[in-house]
């Protein structure tokens, strides 16, 4: 048994070391917010916090996650940053298809977290590693944007 | 949160089909409930008043419960596109409804009511029709069931129904000053007789049409309570994964299961038609049993030529003549009198759709249902399609359709690909325990059903006078349509008309004009993907129309302007889009040595018209970027101006995705490309800056999910061409320094 701090509550799961954080989230905690993309890193909708860091949770292991602060997408609107987020994600109705939209939002809110205004550079440096295949990009940059001028 | 935004907080995607309902007490979704389902019934969702008593739901498309909600059963796929916005608007407008009482429902398979008016008989989404086909039909809807409501207002207060007046939900009587709700009311409703003909609001009235509705499915899909096929969990489900031959046409000769059954959680394994399936108690458990099967595949009768091979092929093809898909005036003596020829030809490899979620499926059997989870978007393909593989009646084949993380074709799938491999498994297990086929990445890579491979050929003459009197275009490529439902419809004397849409209807005047299709075979499996046969023949008519007009020294603007003098949609969205830009003026660099273009495109799909110019900058290094799009549509009436935004720069995103990074290439038949590391997707530091703008129209909607994406790959090339020098003839654009 390995035992995870997930949005701030303790949890036992019966999985593997080797099984990756997405699918202990998923389908051993039943928390589907979080996606699967790639399996490779490549794609970010799989991104969750680990100890405030983001993670592509499909390529960190159970193992690698013990004993850390896990925040995932159900977790974010309990932070200031989730919660402005998620308004401005709202305000700007930034998702189509929504896919990859929870992993955008942790992306976004681990930058908010670390640079409360950040430069259009700094969005764009942070946000790269998260496609979205329907071109939400735009409205993504005008809702994080929009989010840290509303940060307090 | 604004009122209007509150209770917009969940999706409503519940599948009951009005039997289901009625069988179901209250307080009861399904017998075989997915436990999602409650999660997908969020505070206020339509589960709850589906069961309350008092019910009223006037048509297939209107629900109206006691606790005041209006419940749009939409009959098309939430794909990204904005149809559950945009089929709820239409109710909501002539119903005169406020935005917030707005639920949606998924509609279940049933072609009798749900089919697409476009499609005939069937019921499906695709075509960029949702809205279009449903413009008359959802505002009715909402029309009769206010028709209803306003009938059992005048009953209960006796007074004349022209003496009430219905808006944003509000019921009123003025001269006594007496108010009601569409909940109250909705038991009385239910038993007015349903009217025959309803009169639709003249569009001067529109009050939501028009507008900015808020989309219903933004909240969900901001935190992480929308439920997708991937999210779907059912008690004792299995996930299961496939090791697939690794060439097309392929098949599993024998396997050895002893490693695969040895993983923890693993608990079968079993051969179908598509491969070897291992089921596992959770994904990753069935990833390491794939992982450790070991399987020998029988390729005798599999697909092993390379992209270059085919090429060759389609190369020689277009040597020679082809079937007609157009002929106008004399083309052979135009050519002869012609004061100036010219060539060009073009190479557009395979593309995948590459949908953020990658096809999965759930299926449950029991001895006389079976029932299917997915991001349902064929229905009148895959009931047949499923119900063959199990040896039922296509009505035995319930579809429960889902939120979809994307499609753009995929989920369309002529022969139902992934369902009935889903299915296939449930059957090879008995239907002991319902299974959730999941494709990884790599699995959908490759799996095939593909835009295809295409080789075009033109050629134009032009007179002393620099006019274009000759237009010769042959097209080589594989059909979509050749042995699916839709041949015997859209296969004219050879012709598949998604092969030539986009070419045989040139806009342009010219008055001599061939156009040529070569359809040759090969074991690839395609299929259309957004925007279907113009993804191609946009790129070459409208690249070779800038070298035509670079060839007699004419603004290729103004080179436009003048052929399209009969296609005055098409002339004013070029229009539009070359003001915004501001055509005339010169472009800066903004550093020594960069190079900067600005290119022009219009082309017509699905009835919509769109023409965008789009800016480059070209780096010394041969690096280049775009750095803005104007984006000019002509959609008809605009339902919802912002929807209509979002999918001009979805369509822009998706078509620049292919025309700077996508191809999907095969070495001796076996697909190179494998993940977001080989076929490139575009990524937020390359998408540009996009201004659209709609023009104005009474016109009945046309579709806007797909008409974007062919225009930019042009735009983006003519706009390379102009900073350059130097042509784009094939895609992905690969440009010389």
């Amino acid at each position: 048994m390995t035992t995870l701090n997930v949005n701030g509550k303790g949890v036992s799961v019966d999985a593997d070391p080797d099984t990756p954080l997405l699918w202990v989230l998923r389908d051993h905690l039943g928390m589907t917010g979080t996606k699967y993309g790639c399996g490779m890193a490549l794609c970010g909708a799989c991104t969750v916090h680990v100890n405030g860091q983001p993670a592509r949770s499909c390529s960190t292991p159970l193992g690698a996650a013990a004993g850390k602060r896990i925040t995932t997408i159900e977790g974010i609107g309990q932070t200031k940053e989730g919660r402005v987020l998620q308004e401005a994600w709202v305000a700007n109705d930034v998702p189509q298809c929504g896919y990859c939209q929870s992993g955008q939002i942790m992306s976004a809110a681990a930058l908010l977290a670390k640079v409360k205004r950040p430069t259009d550079a700094e969005i764009e440096s942070a946000m790269s590693g998260n496609v979205c295949r329907c071109g939400t990009y735009n409205r993504i940059g005008l809702a994080v944007r929009q989010a840290s001028r509303n940060l307090k | 949160m604004t009122r209007r935004e509150k209770g917009m907080n969940a999706s409503g995607i519940i599948n009951l089909s009005r039997r289901d309902f009625l069988k179901a007490g209250a307080g009861l979704t399904l017998g075989v409930a997915a436990p999602s389902l409650a999660q997908m019934a969020g505070p206020g969702q339509g589960g709850r008043s589906v069961a309350a008593a008092g019910t009223f739901e006037p048509n297939a498309f209107v629900r109206i419960g006691t606790d005041n909600t209006v419940t749009v059963i939409v009959k098309h796929l939430e794909m990204g596109q904005g149809t559950y916005t945009g089929l709820p608007t239409l109710v909501a407008e002539e119903l005169d409804a406020d935005w917030s009482q707005i639920r949606v429902e998924g509609a279940p398979a049933d072609a009798s009511r749900y089919n697409n008016l476009f499609l005939g008989a069937m019921q499906g989404t695709g075509g960029s029709t949702a809205l279009a086909n449903s413009y008359e039909q959802m505002r009715k809807a909402g029309a009769a069931a206010r028709a209803m409501l306003l009938a059992a207002a005048a009953e209960r207060w006796n007074v004349a129904p022209d003496s009430i007046t219905i808006a944003r939900g509000a019921v009123v009587h003025l001269p006594s000053n007496r108010k009601t709700t569409f909940g109250q009311l909705a038991a009385s409703a239910a038993k007015q007789p349903v009217p025959q003909d309803v009169k639709l609001k003249d569009p001067k009235d529109f009050a939501l049409i028009g507008r900015r509705m808020t989309r219903t499915d933004t909240r969900a899909k901001s935190n992480g309570t929308a439920i997708y096929t991937q999210d779907v969990k059912l008690p004792g489900m299995l996930t299961a994964l496939v090791a697939h031959p690794p060439r097309f046409g392929g098949k599993q000769k024998s396997f050895d299961a002893a490693k695969a059954k040895a993983v923890k959680g693993v608990v079968d394994v079993v051969a179908i038609p598509q491969g070897v399936a291992v089921l596992a108690t959770d994904f990753w458990s069935a990833k390491k049993g794939r992982d450790a099967l070991v399987v020998e595949w029988e390729e005798s009768g599999a697909f092993k030529l390379g992209s270059a091979e085919i090429m060759a092929e389609y190369k020689s093809l277009a040597a020679t003549p082809g079937l007609p898909a157009r002929k106008e005036g004399d083309l052979p003596g135009a050519f002869a009198r012609a004061a100036k020829t010219l060539e060009a030809a073009y190479e557009f490899p395979y593309l995948a759709h590459a949908c953020m979620e990658p096809m999965n499926c759930v299926v449950k059997l029991s001895a006389d249902t079976c029932e299917i989870w997915n991001g349902e978007q064929f229905q009148s393909i895959d009931q047949p399609e499923v119900a063959a593989v199990l040896g039922m009646k296509p009505e035995q084949v319930k579809l429960n359709m889902l939120f979809a993380g994307g499609s753009f074709g995929r989920r369309a799938n002529p022969h139902a690909d992934y369902l009935v491999e889903a299915v296939q498994i449930a059957k090879a297990i008995d239907g002991r325990a319902p299974v959730k086929l999941v494709w990884t990445r790599e699995d959908d890579m490759r799996a095939g059903h593909y835009r295809p491979m295409y080789y075009h050929a033109l050629k134009a003459g032009l007179d002393a006078q620099g006019n274009v009197i000759a237009w010769q275009h042959r097209i080589v490529g594989q059909s979509i349509l050749a042995g699916t439902a839709f041949e015997g419809m859209m296969v004219k004397d050879g012709i598949d008309a998604t092969s030539v849409e986009g070419a045989a209807n040139l806009p342009y005047a010219v008055p001599n004009l061939g156009v040529e299709l070569h359809s040759p075979k090969m074991g690839v499996p395609v299929q259309w993907w957004r925007s279907v046969g113009s993804t191609h023949t946009a790129f070459s008519t409208e690249t070779f129309l800038d070298e035509l007009a670079l060839a007699i020294g004419k603004d290729p603007y103004q080179f436009r302007r003048a052929l399209l003098a009969k296609s005055p949609r098409h002339k004013t969205v070029l229009e539009m889009a070359a003001t915004e830009a501001d055509w005339s003026t010169p472009l800066v660099s903004a550093r020594v040595g960069d190079r900067r273009g600005r290119g022009i495109a219009v082309h017509e799909s699905f009835n919509t018209v769109v023409a965008q110019v789009a800016e480059v900058t070209v780096r010394r290094d041969g690096s280049w970027r775009v750095d803005r799009v104007m984006c000019a549509v002509d959609c008809g009436l605009a339902v919802n101006p912002d929807v209509i935004r979002a999918q001009m720069e979805s369509g822009i995103a998706y078509g620049l995705t292919a025309a700077m990074h996508g191809a999907i290439t095969l070495k001796e038949g076996v697909v190179e490309q494998s993940n977001f590391h080989d076929y490139v997707p575009l990524r937020m530091n390359e998408m540009p800056r996009i201004g659209v703008y709609i023009a104005r129209s009474s016109e009945k909607p046309t579709g806007v999910g797909e008409p974007a994406t062919p225009v930019i790959a042009p735009a983006v090339a003519n706009a390379l061409f102009a900073a350059t020098g130097k042509p784009i003839r094939s895609l992905p654009i690969r440009i010389q320094v």
